[in-house]
């Protein structure tokens, strides 16, 4: 599904990813892991176009992204920080996604999932945090791509709807996505990932199944496996 | 492009801060028909509010706009769109809101006050139409600050800063060149170096149709003489065309570069 090579990204002076090779296959979940700065962000927004690496290429579904837009129709993307224009409901956020990208969409679906009906009609700015953050969902999953990105689905979510989320997508992932997760909470993790990308300082410090991880660092859960992976470099 | 538009625009028409600007127009506009019955001299009055105040609002609530819209941006971003066509969109619904502050604010009044059949209708289209592009130039200025810089604070400063430059400081540094070369004939310079300024093309353009230029004495003549005649005002609409084009360049170049 996608393939990195000598992925190199900088700010300025400071060095974000440090030549990234990596591929990752057509199905299942990877949790993208790592400390707060280590890029996972920033390796998900270079999948996405966002941010444009120094050197490095970056294909999705074996052809290169550079300077193409319409790749993006295949990837769902949940971003980080919901923020929505203040005067806008989130019917009418809904209504422009489905104009922007035509195609089937499932948006009632979502809406249901999430017990969001009540709230469409809001403007965004009277929105709690986590409303907001399930309209983020609902733009983000509406329509059927082979390939989800979520980076921190998780932040402001109720019990009841983080629990139904982690259900619809294992779901997605059953039948047949690619689902990219970057998460600091490990039991989402726990729960959901197939296998584990661990970044640190812009390198890829492991890479393999949950098991993996697991006996390589002889460790009893994710939390202390990630633990032991972070001490064993200081 | 266009859904992004329609989006942006439904979101800028329901903006206090839209509101509240329509609104002091509409009031200025509407105190000094009360005032006066002659519209020659309210578009007078009015060519001054609207030389300062349509480049101060375009430029501060473009940079805010474009601020407050950057995780939507982003959000756009993510779907199947170039960047180009998400920033077009999002700068035409602010433009156009402005535009629109602009019509209802000051067009609807004047044209009830009966414009159409008065002697200032010349003189009031070319103030409307230099509202219109002022507005323009200066919220894509906006956009450019807003886009370059990441930091809030430093667009917000170089905004007003360049409002200041080209309202008050510009016209200061004209009039120091004109002092310190006054022994050379100054009439092509000071014409050249005006060109560079979007707020005194405007100004002139609009002196030039109220026919106050005959009252200027000798620099009326000299602007009656250079910028008058077909040829003048043809320089200053491409000069003015060029002021859209040459941020909007520079805005491609940005987008095409930056890191979101």
């Amino acid at each position: 599904m996608i393939e990195v090579v000598n992925l190199h990204k900088s700010f300025k002076k400071n060095v974000v990813l440090k030549g990234i090779d990596l591929t990752i296959g057509d199905q299942g979940i990877t949790a993208i892991l790592g400390p707060n700065g280590s890029g996972k962000t920033t390796f998900i927004k270079s999948i996405l176009g966002l941010v444009i690496p120094q050197s490095g290429e970056i294909k999705v579904q074996n052809q290169s992204i550079k300077g193409r837009d319409d790749y993006r129709s295949g990837i769902s993307h949940l971003p980080q920080i919901a923020s929505f224009p203040e005067n806008l409901t989130g019917r009418e956020l809904i209504k422009l996604v489905k104009d922007l990208r035509k195609g089937e969409s499932r948006e009632d679906e979502l809406i249901d999932l999430l017990n969001l009906r009540q709230e469409l009609d809001k403007k965004m700015g009277n929105l709690s945090g986590g409303n907001k953050q399930k309209i983020n969902i609902v733009l983000a999953l509406m329509f059927d791509t082979p390939l989800i990105i979520l980076d921190e689905p998780s932040t402001g979510l109720d019990p009841v709807s983080l629990l139904r989320f982690k259900e619809f997508i294992k779901k997605e992932s059953d039948a047949g996505k690619k689902i990219l997760l970057t998460t600091h909470i490990m039991d989402l993790v726990d729960k959901l990932a197939d296998d584990v990308i661990f970044l640190l300082d812009g390198n890829i410090h492991f890479q393999g199944t949950v098991k993996q991880l697991l006996t390589t660092t002889g460790e009893q859960t994710i939390e202390k496996s990630i633990a032991s992976l972070l001490q064993s470099d200081v | 492009m266009i859904e992004v538009f329609k989006y942006s625009l439904k979101d800028m028409v329901r903006n206090r801060w839209i509101f509240l600007y329509t609104g002091f127009f509409l009031l200025v506009t509407i105190s000094l028909l009360a005032l006066s019955n002659d519209l020659m001299k309210v578009t007078i009055s009015m060519s001054n509010i609207v030389l300062i105040l349509t480049p101060l609002v375009g430029l501060l609530f473009g940079t805010m706009y474009c601020y407050n819209s950057r995780e939507f941006i982003d959000l756009l971003l993510a779907q199947p769109l170039s960047r180009i066509s998400v920033y077009s969109g999002v700068y035409l619904g602010l433009a156009v809101s402005l535009i629109l502050s602009v019509v209802i604010g000051i067009g609807v009044p004047m044209v009830f006050y009966g414009i159409f059949s008065s002697e200032a209708l010349v003189p009031f289209i070319v103030l409307f139409s230099m509202a219109i592009v002022l507005s323009i130039i200066f919220s894509l200025i906006a956009f450019l600050i807003a886009a370059r810089f990441e930091n809030k604070l430093k667009g917000f400063g170089l905004a007003i800063f360049v409002w200041l430059f080209f309202a008050v400081i510009y016209d200061g540094i004209l009039l120091l060149v004109l002092m310190w070369f006054k022994e050379y004939p100054l009439e092509k310079l000071t014409i050249g170096l005006t060109l560079f300024n979007p707020i005194d093309l405007a100004r002139i353009l609009i002196l030039l149709k109220l026919d106050v230029s005959a009252m200027m004495g000798y620099t009326g003549a000299v602007l009656q003489k250079y910028l008058g005649s077909g040829m003048g005002i043809l320089t200053i609409i491409t000069s003015l065309t060029l002021w859209i084009i040459i941020p909007a360049m520079f805005l491609k170049r940005i987008l095409y570069r930056k890191d979101f």
